[in-house]
């Protein structure tokens, strides 16, 4: 979330789209009922479903799955159309003006430097123009062709209602009240609120779809603002914390990149981390990146990182593919080139696609180690439980190691939620039997692995018996020494410009501006900073005080980055720093300095004046209509079908689904076609569970306890399926039998003059806990996922469904 | 389930005598904001867990209803309709159900059995189950269909509305739980005046016909709901248009009950009198004689 | 003596006049607070609300047994309505103006098929109010047109067996019948001439 859950209260528009937040994050929710009666907020929802969330909205538009860009892209031309534009902030805080190369090119799907031969682009012709002195040319007129503002009002001139209607579904008359809705807060003191999920991210083009309602949010000036941003409704109470401290493969903790192998030097790695400003005056906060990491290669490595080393850069492993992710890792399992896998904290094979072939990956391993909390499917992959779980133990040689861990609330920790607050969480109970936590265990497997090293040697020692690895107890870290650890510490005094000394050796520092590339500091995340200091546990802090009753709370926990509360708050307020609107105001300029509720996302003492664009993490200072080459489709979303679709890309027939997607050989074979599978499946989850735990508490149990299907009433009445009776679901990849429930809250969508059914397929049964027993709605979908986050494609694919007896009991 | 220390009583089921009312309490109510409930069914897990109460886990029969209707351990439970306005706009209308606790109670004119089920001073009607002798006839007594009879302990079960955590000054379990607010719990007053600035803004959004639930047929009730169609109840999930006891028990428990005994008493009163006035009916020595003429003559007759 | 009842119809007879006073006991405690301590006699008010449609059923299959026994002997004549005109003369004892009549009088009769017929009333509706084990086979209004009915027919019966009691108690000698089966032939000359001139005929 740029914004906070509680910020939500101040929007005076609030779409969910590509997500279902009542559903999935009902408590944070509340905040959209406070918006809507304390605010008179509308309420706007746009879903295949008429979901929970639909059912206390203001109006509900219905889409076809996987057609989100087009819609929004319509979006874009309607405010561009209709004038609905923030003038001032797309003028002054985006690139709008800036001129882009004369290479680019968009044409029949593909952008410029397209290499068919690699399936991949040249990016190169995807940038600004640059003057002599290496900043981007503008022209704030807009008169200039190649002027972004131009190209996108080009490159969406497509997206009319008529054709939105047609590929999405959408009646017309829906769009543009919708159109109408979002247009309303282009107004500089009202603001729209986007709330998303895996509804958008689960799809082969899921960075793009929250790529397009950035950039609508950017053309209404929504972003910075109170009761605005674009809010990633994480789907799990740590989910943000994950990627923070860098649990994905290509990444460092604190947003870092994982070094490469065409970086094999430290001099390589960091040549293009710190960019050069692209526009003049510019500051860009990247500059710092030097010390981020070297205070995290001296929070890892200890004394054994010097600058003769550079820093131990040496020791850290270089990714030969772009990111080892989840599908890539099953690939590899199941292609026998991964034979041991641990399995920390979630539950594969409900969770991946293609279930058969996750359980097939997971038979070809020599070992497999679970450390859950809970007895998972995945650690009983090899069990056979009929159709549900066809396995063959005796063929199986897989050697499974379950390793009980404590839950959260049988210990102390941290959790950072979508807001990206860092709360401390106490101890509740004690943990049951043998069970222990994860840092136990991760710790005895490295206190045994760095004395099989140290005894016997090996390849490359050096990253193990190096580790800096020193607390109360080796064998089980304690969470507050680690949380000091992640906020870093002085190492040696530390003076700031003046020769003052800020901080005295072995003290905590107080944030990451404090951080010193010499080998001075140490910090295991530097975004963290700030999370435990000499004033004690921030992430603690329970103060509830908030100033202008805008939902910031200084004093309650911490958030990242810096304690800072809502992203680009700088953004708020105008050229002269006079907050847009004055009525929820966060930060303004008094003359010297900036001030207000919230921390400023800017150089305090920069005055507005001084031609520093509010957007500091970019090179050119500006938020970005045209994405430079940050994404793999391209600088501008284009709508491609999702990888299994019943209908062809009416806009370029021979480019019809992501041209980037990640989809392995072996896989392409398992998809399949509309005339055997003529219907769209797509996932959720219900607000009875959590994810695939909940089946092992008997109240969610209770309260949904047996797998079933969402099936409109039209089809049902074509297919004679009845209400409750049993059904088969099936993909090329596999088949459910569960019951049906016939609904009037799918009712098929008219695509170019065809009906469009959805069939709803809620996650959540297996094959262990307390409710009835379920096959898994990834049996049914795709191994295939976006370009960017290689997210899969949950959310959009082909099935067929036929009325069934029911199992044999 | 009951905390007599600090609730008074206001009625008692089966019972003429006057209760201690000298307390001040004021009436409670909760109100339940349809129009802001999402259907999480976070409510019922709380109940279930305040209740220490685990229903059979059923099957899926085509209905997000989970358990599928009120049962004894189960005291609330939503209910979702999807419906269809004369334009064909969707509505998904979901409606919390359970005890209504109403100020004339159904149940509580039903009970035969004294002290079963009572009414506190603050509107709360909550079944005595010590008292509780399983007819069933709260059962018939409810306009709103929501006393269920356990089959374990026969005894009736229904919505406290967390009476233990009330008589301490804490909302329902259900109240405490809702996300989003949909449940609200205090002084009938206030909560009233609260319903009518919902209403307003639903009736600002273009629900015309938004208003509060609260029936006078059974003397108001201290569960209320602001609904967006508030001239259609039935909609949502049937929710009586104009709940009221059935006119055959309020027969049965009112005029019935003295007339049946006056009658009876009449009638031994009667056969008494008859006594005293034209007392037995006796066998006469000549009866005898005659009988014997008879049987002794059989064949002459 | 002129044998009225044999052993097996007293026995009969007395277990059906035992359920229905447990079941006016019983009964009558739950219908009116006032008399809710009656359930003391039964073990408390639970053991009561459980023993109350125990208590008819036995009644019905006794009763059952009872009525097919008797209901031949309780058809309508034509002197029964000539009786029935000369009720004043019943209850005031004169006997002589009344006509004579066979087993049973027109009051007897009328006890009977009341009985008979308030019975089958109590019984159906009470199957229909007996949650524990039939709550599912009908609808809650169904049930609460038969507590109403039942209650009814529970006070109509109750006041039929006052009458009944009553008239065993005033007619003086009847009582012995039900007791020990027989009855003196000046009562039965008294009370049922028809019926001892067709005893005499058949000895």
């Amino acid at each position: 979330m740029t914004n906070t859950w509680q910020d939500i209260k101040n929007a005076n528009v609030v779409l969910v789209m590509g997500g279902n937040a009542a559903e999935a994050h009902p408590c944070g929710f509340k905040w959209v009922i406070e918006a809507k009666i304390h605010n008179k907020a509308k309420l706007v929802v746009v879903d295949p479903r008429f979901t929970r969330t639909a059912s206390v909205a203001d109006y509900y538009a219905p889409i076809r799955p996987g057609t989100d860009i087009a819609f929004l892209s319509g979006v874009m031309r309607y405010l561009l159309e209709k004038d609905a534009v923030h003038h001032d902030y797309v003028r002054n805080y985006t690139n709008a003006s800036l001129i882009v190369k004369g290479g680019f090119g968009f044409q029949d799907g593909l952008f410029s430097g397209w290499n068919d031969g690699k399936h991949d682009y040249d990016r190169a012709s995807w940038d600004y123009e640059l003057d002599e002195d290496g900043h981007a040319k503008s022209d704030p007129t807009f008169q200039h062709p190649r002027c972004v503002l131009n190209l996108l009002k080009q490159h969406v001139s497509r997206y009319t209602p008529d054709v939105v209607t047609r590929i999405c579904g959408t009646p017309k008359d829906k769009f543009l009240k919708v159109c109408e809705l979002i247009a309303s807060t282009a107004a500089p003191d009202k603001a729209l609120t986007s709330l998303f999920a895996l509804g958008w991210t689960q799809h082969t083009v899921g960075s793009q779809n929250i790529r397009s309602m950035a950039m609508v949010q950017l053309l209404l000036g929504n972003i910075g603002v109170a009761g605005g941003g674009m809010n990633a409704l994480r789907g799990h109470s740590n989910i943000q914390g994950l990627t923070d401290v860098g649990l994905l493969s290509n990444l460092m903790p604190g947003y870092l990149a994982m070094p490469k192998d065409a970086e094999p030097t430290f001099a390589d790695y960091m040549k293009t981390r710190q960019f050069k400003a692209l526009r003049p005056d510019q500051v860009s906060y990247w500059k710092n990146y030097r010390k981020f990491f070297v205070s995290l290669q001296k929070s890892v490595y200890g004394a054994s990182a010097t600058a003769d080393n550079d820093w131990a850069y040496d020791w850290l492993p270089k990714l030969d593919v772009p990111i080892y992710d989840v599908l890539r890792a099953f690939e590899a399992m199941n292609s026998g080139k991964m034979t041991g896998y641990i399995c920390q904290g979630f539950n594969p094979l409900q969770s991946f696609p293609n279930k058969a072939k996750i359980r097939s990956a997971l038979g070809k391993l020599k070992w497999l180690a679970v450390m859950d909390p809970l007895e998972t499917e995945t650690a009983n992959f090899w069990q056979n439980h009929g159709d549900k779980n066809p396995s063959d133990p005796s063929k199986i040689d897989t050697e499974v190691f379950m390793l009980p861990t404590t839950c959260f609330a049988e210990e102390d920790g941290s959790l950072t939620n979508s807001a990206r607050w860092v709360q401390w969480h106490w101890k509740a109970a004690d943990a049951p039997y043998e069970a222990r936590s994860d840092i136990e265990i991760m710790s005895g497997l490295f206190r045994r692995m760095q004395a099989m090293y140290r005894q016997h040697g090996g390849a490359f020692p050096d990253p193990i018996l190096n580790l800096n690895w020193s607390y109360l107890n080796n064998d089980s870290p304690t969470p507050e020494e680690l949380a000091k650890e992640i906020n870093g510490r002085a190492l040696a005094d530390v003076k700031d410009a003046s020769g003052a000394t800020v901080l005295r050796k072995g003290q905590l520092l107080d944030g990451f501006a404090q951080l010193r590339d010499d080998g001075t500091t140490t910090s295991g995340c530097w975004i963290y900073s700030g999370v435990w200091t000499e004033h004690g546990n921030i992430m603690g802090r329970r103060d509830a005080t908030d100033p202008r009753e805008q939902g910031l709370a200084q004093n309650w926990a911490f958030a990242w980055p810096a304690n800072r509360r809502i992203l680009y708050n700088r953004a708020s307020a105008d050229l002269e720093g006079k907050p847009f609107n004055p009525n929820k105001p966060l930060i303004s300029w008094n003359g010297s300095k900036w001030e207000g509720i919230d921390v400023p996302d800017f150089v305090p003492t920069t005055s507005p004046s001084a031609g520093v664009g509010p957007f500091i993490m970019q090179a050119e200072g500006l938020a970005r209509l045209f994405a430079r080459d940050q994404m793999r489709e391209g600088p501008f979303p284009e709508h491609y079908e999702p990888m299994e679709s019943p209908f062809p890309n009416f806009l370029h027939p021979k480019v019809a689904t992501n041209p980037v997607a990640r989809v392995f050989d072996s896989d392409r074979a398992q998809f399949g076609t509309a005339d055997k599978f003529p219907y769209v499946g797509t996932t959720y989850r219900l607000t009875e569970h959590f994810h695939y735990w909940t089946k092992h508490a008997r109240i969610n149990a209770i309260l949904q306890p047996e797998e079933f299907v969402e099936v409109g009433e039209v089809l049902a009445r074509e297919k004679g399926i009845g209400q409750g009776d049993w059904v088969r679901v099936s993909s090329n990849r596999g088949a459910v039998v569960c019951k049906a429930y016939v609904t009037k809250r799918l009712k098929p969508m008219d695509v170019d003059g065809k009906p469009c059914h959805v069939i709803g397929l809620p996650i959540h049964w297996g094959f262990t806990g307390a409710a009835r027993k379920g096959f898994g709605a990834n049996t049914l979908t795709p191994f295939v996922g976006d370009a960017n986050s290689e997210t899969p494609e949950f959310k959009a694919f082909l099935v067929n469904i036929e009325k069934a007896a029911g199992p044999v009991a | 389930m009951t905390d007599l220390q600090s609730l008074d009583l206001r009625r008692r089921s089966a019972s003429e005598d006057t209760p201690p009312s000298i307390r001040h309490q004021p009436e409670v109510a909760k109100l339940i904001d349809v129009s802001r409930c999402i259907g999480c069914k976070a409510c019922q897990s709380a109940c279930m867990e305040w209740n220490d109460l685990r229903p059979e886990m059923e099957e899926f029969v085509g209905a997000y209803e989970n358990p599928h209707d009120l049962n004894p351990a189960a005291w609330t439970i939503m209910r979702f309709t999807e419906w269809e306005d004369e334009a064909g706009n969707l509505e998904w209308l979901i409606r919390k159900d359970g005890c209504m606790h109403c100020s004339d109670p159904g149940c509580l004119k039903a009970c035969p059995s004294p002290g079963a089920i009572v009414q506190y001073a603050n509107g709360i009607v909550d079944f005595i189950s010590e008292n509780c002798i399983g007819c069933g006839y709260c059962v018939k007594g409810c306009p709103f269909n929501i006393p269920r009879i356990s089959q374990a302990d026969h005894k009736a079960y229904k919505c406290t509305l967390c009476s233990d955590r009330v008589a301490v000054g804490q909302e329902p379990a259900c109240a405490k739980a809702c996300p989003t607010g949909a449940i609200l719990f205090g002084a009938k007053e206030d909560m009233t005046a609260w319903a009518s600035e919902r209403i307003d803004d639903l009736r600002e959004r273009g629900f015309d016909k938004a208003g509060l639930y609260d029936p006078p047929e059974v003397g108001g009730t201290h569960v209320m709901y602001v609904l967006h169609h508030a001239d259609r109840p039935s909609l949502y999930a049937g929710l009586p248009d104009k709940p009221r006891i059935s006119p055959f028990v309020q027969i049965w428990k009112s005029a019935m009950k003295p007339i049946a005994l006056a009658g009876l008493a009449f009638t031994a009163m009667a056969g008494f009198v008859h006594w005293v006035v034209a007392g037995p009916n006796e066998v006469q020595p000549e009866d005898e004689a005659k009988a014997q003429d008879i049987l002794k003559h059989k064949d002459r007759t | 003596m002129v044998a009225r009842y044999t052993t097996a119809q007293r026995i009969n007879h007395w277990i059906t006049a035992l359920c229905l006073i447990l079941l006016a006991l019983s009964g009558m405690s739950l219908f009116h607070p006032g008399l809710f301590f009656l359930t003391a006699l039964f073990g408390g008010g639970p053991a009561t609300r459980a023993i109350h449609p125990w208590f008819g059923t036995v009644l019905l299959l006794s009763f059952g047994i009872l009525f097919v026994r008797f209901f031949h002997h309780n058809l309508w004549r034509r002197e029964d309505t000539a009786w029935v005109g000369r009720i004043g003369d019943v209850i005031s004892n004169h006997e002589e103006n009344l006509p004579e009549i066979g087993r049973y009088n027109a009051g007897q009769k009328l006890v009977f098929w009341l009985m008979s017929l308030l019975i089958l009333v109590l019984f159906v509706s009470g199957v229909v109010i007996w949650d524990q084990y039939f709550f599912n086979l009908t609808t809650i209004p169904a049930k609460r047109v038969a507590v109403l009915a039942h209650s009814l027919a529970a006070v109509a019966i109750i006041g039929v067996w006052i009458i009944h009691v009553y008239a065993a108690i005033w007619v003086r000698g009847t009582m012995h019948g039900m007791m020990r089966g027989s009855v003196t032939p000046g009562w039965t000359f008294r009370h049922h001439r028809k019926w001892l001139r067709e005893l005499a005929r058949g000895r």
